[in-house]
């Protein structure tokens, strides 16, 4: 963990020219001016849930293939950031449609299965919290993992399927289509920096988990070993 | 011990216990049809209005008595430690699984069979005509409900609070099945009732997914 305060100024710094960048780099939008320019910010949050979210289910797996508990404190971290970058995304998404589209939200198909998955991921840590103990917290908090992963392009087609049949109110406006160079360098840079910040508080979170393990660990011993070997365990280097 | 052989005899068993005391069943039919009745003070009950709702309406119910209907599938065994029992069974942890998904469809089926036409009745809508199809949306969106209902409410069994963490679990996985499922039925009440493939193909898309999910996952929801 000795990369841990190199790499944090080094998110920090990407943060920075990533803010600066958005503001004052990329280019003026020909319909939205100023506005556009949460989106650098925006679609950050979205590529942090993804990979955040992604991460937790390959944990669920590993998990249960290996049963080694640093895949549980993987998971647990995964969705943890996960839920808070999607919570970022819905809220620059609400606050970026009001001026965009004049309206808050749209139950439009990729709101409405971020939503959900917030949703999912909610359950998944509220779930979490109410099953004692940590063996069978893992397992069935990693089986109800994967069942809502297995559910996002299931709620992702169901409402595309069921939006493209009405026609819909407002979609996103192109932004694969003649993107300026500028903007696509300038979104590069945003989407890293989120990637990175979301990354680095991964890792502290999956610390914060291994920590608490430990600690559980020394409380057992101290309730079933003499108070020197508990001493000496304490003081044990660890890396 | 082959895993259908297993499946059938827990089934029996399921059913057995229901049909001794009917609690399940009587409660859960007359706790949807709580919901469909105070759903009409929220609109007004036209029949244009029915044609609109009704679809959202009926489901909603499926899916909150399902969801509650469905706990005691695994919180029963819990009171006298009879999932450990069935667990050293000689029988595959996917066959206990399965019994108990087959036991929860025909459960909520059978509550089903009984709504339907109170629902047509109350709402003004004609399902006699289209009924053919619209069982294959019932048994299509049931199967998928049981199926993700009963693996969940697996894990809920070992929870806190679980009677509140099945629906907090099930019901935003079941967003797919609610869309299709409500879809395909609005198309089948419609002036014209036409049924369009699409929702189909998500509905068996869903049950298709859960239940070889629940197959491949089975062996570790019901380890020791």
């Amino acid at each position: 963990m000795k990369a841990r305060i190199p790499l944090t100024v080094l998110a920090a710094g990407l943060m920075s020219v990533a803010g600066y960048a958005a503001l004052f780099i990329a280019p003026d939008e020909r319909t939205m001016h100023e506005i556009q320019r949460i989106f650098y910010f925006h679609l950050g949050c979205w590529s942090a849930m993804f990979t955040a979210l992604t991460i937790t289910f390959v944990a669920n797996i590993g998990w249960l293939l290996t049963r080694r508990p640093q895949w549980d404190w993987l998971s647990v971290s995964g969705a943890e950031v996960g839920v808070a970058s999607c919570t970022a995304g819905l809220i620059t998404g609400v606050l970026w449609g009001k001026p965009a589209w004049g309206i808050w939200w749209t139950w439009d198909a990729r709101l409405t299965t971020c939503f959900v998955l917030w949703l999912l991921y909610v359950s998944y840590l509220i779930l979490r919290g109410l099953i004692e103990d940590p063996g069978r917290r893992a397992t069935l908090s990693a089986v109800f993992g994967i069942f809502a992963f297995l559910d996002a392009p299931l709620v992702y087609v169901s409402n595309r399927l069921w939006r493209t049949q009405h026609p819909a109110p407002v979609l996103l406006g192109g932004a694969n289509s003649g993107l300026d160079p500028t903007m696509g360098k300038v979104l590069m840079i945003s989407v890293s920096a989120m990637l990175a910040m979301m990354l680095i508080v991964l890792a502290d979170r999956y610390r914060l988990e291994r920590l608490r393990h430990e600690l559980d660990e020394l409380r057992v011993a101290g309730e079933t070993q003499p108070r020197e070997l508990v001493s000496a365990l304490a003081k044990a280097p660890r890396n | 011990m082959s895993t259908a052989r297993a499946a059938a005899i827990l089934l029996e068993k399921e059913l057995r216990l229901e049909f001794r005391t009917r609690e399940l069943l009587n409660a859960t039919i007359i706790f949807a049809l709580v919901v469909v009745v105070l759903f009409s003070f929220s609109f007004d009950p036209t029949s244009a209005e029915s044609r609109r709702i009704g679809p959202g309406l009926l489901w909603i119910a499926f899916l909150f008595s399902g969801s509650l209907m469905l706990h005691p599938s695994f919180g029963r065994e819990q009171a006298n430690q009879t999932l450990d029992a069935l667990r050293m069974a000689p029988i595959s942890p996917f066959a206990l699984l399965l019994g108990k998904m087959l036991a929860n469809f025909l459960f909520l089926s059978a509550a089903e069979i009984v709504l339907v036409p109170v629902f047509a009745v109350l709402y003004n809508v004609s399902v006699l005509a289209v009924a053919g199809r619209f069982a294959v949306v019932l048994i299509l969106g049931t199967l998928g409900l049981c199926a993700t209902g009963t693996v969940l409410s697996a894990i809920a069994a070992h929870a806190r609070m679980r009677e509140l963490l099945l629906p907090l679990l099930l019901l935003p996985i079941l967003t797919p099945l609610l869309i299709a499922a409500v879809e395909a039925t609005a198309s089948l009440l419609a002036p014209q009732p036409g049924l369009e493939r699409g929702w189909l193909a998500l509905l068996a898309g869903f049950d298709i997914v859960f239940l070889t999910a629940s197959w491949l996952l089975s062996d570790f929801l019901l380890e020791e």
